[in-house]
């Protein structure tokens, strides 16, 4: 092959002028920082004013007090709101709102684990699309509404007693609700329900982290313990469970959380006793208590960092 | 090689059908004990079913395997005496090097000071003794393929399954495992088989190969008649670079229709109207291809009235300039008459 000693220039076409666009595509190639920062501009203010700003605000009402003869809030800074959550009252409210919130937790874990493994390691096709669908399906219609139909389901004469009734049982739900503490008059009135609706509600935030994180354990890993000599059940507690249990705690961090907050469903279903969310709830509306509502809401952060430490200590964020 | 001798594995009419896949059509073959059994084929030719079946990962749909002379039939994985080197190592993220060599051991419940002491033995063989304390993510590719060895070997199996270990891993350290996996299989004595898609790889380290093509075995033999006597054109084209040459241009050139092959290496080029020697087969053409390969160089000549034959020649005496300048010029081709291998079928393979 011969190389021409001359490369003729000047071809025919002059160059076409840069549109505006393809102008600033070169410019934000050229300035990744201001791209980045383009991007991250609203987000960020959204972040930082919006949400960080409106939970400082959360945190600096917690440290004013409300002065009992005049029902003003006294706006400087005191602990006396904080000192007012360790009455026997308020520290019943928190030890049974957390209680809840881990017993639903686990109960939504062992619950979701069986169905997130069959999602991800034997359901294919049309089958795993329908029960991400059966999954999901309940995310869509409203809470309020899925709420008030369990009440029906189980109120006294609701249709869960009424199915008991039929198989004869209902010595059994008798038995169950006579226990103290938990039972009472009717499911639609005891801890019982409230729990039920509890890990109803909040399961499908169990299920899809669990089925994530099992889909991410490759088949090989699985085959490769029975191939050294492992039984099913030690392959589960040796490799499965280490490999998924991030993705069960992350499920659990929303479980707990949610339940930690929520204030509908036990005000709906359970008994008048309550949890956090009812007792902000109460002492930002009628009673006028904002430093306290303020006080009790910083409850279920700390709790969470609490959790959120425990869980880092069981190393569940550094299997990857 | 006794013939009475019990075969370590042994595959009689194994089918196994994906519904209407037939990965594994019809298989049977004896892989002797203590030898390097290579299972050779493209890329859904059936070889990793086949390698899945023996470890019980998955059941053949019909005919018998037989390990050691024992059924398989419902045997889970973790009751046979085989053990797996898996393609991607498999090895599990979150345990340590030497946890996951003692696995094997911690499962059966050895004794821990036991697992501990063998798990290093092991780790010594595959020359990653200080490597123990470590997590998978912390090796390099090389590295992991040998804890994977280690870890499968700590059972003391009767017969280790690889599928495609190497596949992984860069030319140069390919090379280097090829010649220390064969070292480690002659040092432990047990039976390897070992599933690829390179033939070079099976061609270098195997005692025996089976090649396969679409769910059934074209050829077993010793290296050396894979590659001399190759039975069928698929194996012809798929171990090494064959000519193939069928129908008239066969006829042309031996005098007989029958299809046959010849390896390029043994063809030798000269000038036209050179006499070659007796017991000769002779072919004149143009060379229309040429590519210098360093050691060799590789001509693509177009044979008179049709037809191309591929031709290896060591650059004994040419250099790369006048390598380049053959290009175009005529010339005879001759090669031995025993170097034709006649095949069973015309149909020529990838």
């Amino acid at each position: 092959m011969t190389v021409p000693d001359v490369i003729v220039a000047a071809s025919p076409v002059p160059p076409r002028r840069p549109s505006p666009a393809q102008r600033v595509s070169t410019a934000l190639y050229r300035r990744p920082q201001l791209l980045l920062l383009l991007l991250l501009a609203l987000p960020l203010l959204w972040l930082g004013v919006v949400y960080l700003g409106s939970l400082s605000a959360l945190l600096v009402q917690s440290f004013f007090y409300l002065d009992g003869f005049t029902g003003l809030v006294v706006r400087s800074f005191t602990l006396r709101t904080y000192g007012d959550l360790f009455t026997q009252a308020n520290l019943d409210i928190i030890t049974r709102t957390t209680v809840m919130a881990g017993t639903v937790t686990v109960s939504a874990a062992i619950l979701g684990f069986p169905i997130a493994y069959y999602m991800a390691r034997y359901a294919s096709g049309r089958t795993k699309a329908l029960l991400y669908l059966a999954v999901m399906l309940p995310l869509w219609s409203s809470y309020l509404v899925r709420v008030y139909s369990w009440k029906l389901i189980l109120a006294k004469e609701g249709i869960f007693s009424w199915f008991l009734d039929q198989l004869h049982l209902t010595w059994l739900l008798d038995a169950v609700l006579a226990t103290p503490v938990i039972g009472g008059t009717s499911l639609s009135v005891s801890y019982i329900g409230t729990y039920l609706v509890f890990v109803y509600i909040w399961l499908p935030y169990m299920i899809l982290p669990i089925e994530a994180a099992i889909e991410r354990v490759p088949a090989s890993m699985i085959e490769a313990s029975a191939d050294l000599g492992a039984r099913p059940g030690q392959t589960f507690r040796k490799v499965i469970l280490p490999l998924v249990f991030p993705g069960v705690v992350a499920g659990s961090i929303f479980t707990f959380s949610l339940t930690l907050g929520d204030y509908i469903i036990p005000r709906i279903i359970g008994s008048s006793r309550m949890f956090i969310g009812q007792a902000v709830f109460a002492h930002q509306g009628t009673a006028g208590n904002i430093p306290l509502a303020a006080a009790l809401s910083v409850v279920p952060i700390l709790i969470m960092v609490v959790y959120l430490t425990i869980a880092k200590r069981l190393r569940a964020f550094d299997a990857f | 090689m006794v013939e009475s001798e019990v075969p370590a594995v042994s595959f009689t009419n194994v089918h196994r059908h994906f519904g209407m896949v037939r990965a594994v059509d019809g298989v049977s073959f004896d892989i002797v004990d203590g030898e390097f059994f290579s299972i050779l084929g493209p890329s859904g030719s059936g070889k990793t079913t086949c390698l899945r079946l023996i470890a019980g990962f998955d059941q053949p749909t019909a005919g018998r395997i037989m390990i050691h002379g024992q059924t398989t039939r419902g045997v889970p994985p973790y009751e046979r005496d085989v053990n797996t080197v898996f393609q991607d190592y498999a090895l599990f993220p979150h345990m340590t090097v030497m946890d996951n060599v003692a696995y094997g051991l911690m499962v059966k419940k050895v004794a821990k000071a036991d697992q501990r002491r063998r798990a290093l033995e092991m780790l010594e063989m595959v020359k990653l003794a200080d490597m123990g304390g470590r997590k998978p993510a912390q090796l390099s590719g090389g590295q992991r393929q040998r804890v994977a060895l280690a870890r499968a070997l700590i059972n003391r199996p009767r017969v280790l399954l690889l599928d495609e270990p190497l596949g992984a891993l860069d030319l140069k350290l390919r090379q280097q495992m090829q010649i220390e996996l064969k070292a480690l299989q002659r040092q432990v004595g047990i039976t390897f088989i070992y599933v690829t898609h390179d033939q070079e790889e099976a061609l270098i380290m195997s005692d025996r190969i089976a090649v396969f093509n679409v769910g059934r075995i074209e050829q077993i033999g010793t290296p050396g008649e894979i590659y001399e006597r190759p039975a069928t054109a698929f194996v012809a084209g798929f171990v090494g670079v064959s000519n193939l040459l069928t129908g008239e241009i066969a006829a042309r050139i031996t005098g007989s229709n029958t299809a046959f092959s010849v390896r390029p290496e043994k063809i030798r080029l000269a000038e036209p109207g050179n006499p070659a020697p007796e017991g000769s087969c002779t072919a004149e053409g143009e060379i229309h291809n040429v590519v210098y390969l360093g050691a060799a160089s590789r001509y693509v000549v177009a044979l008179d009235g049709g037809g191309e034959l591929i031709v290896i020649e060591q650059n004994l005496n040419k250099s790369a300039a006048q390598v380049a300048a053959s290009l175009g010029q005529r010339v005879r081709l001759a090669w031995d008459r025993r170097h034709n291998q006649p095949l069973a079928d015309g149909e020529p393979g990838p």
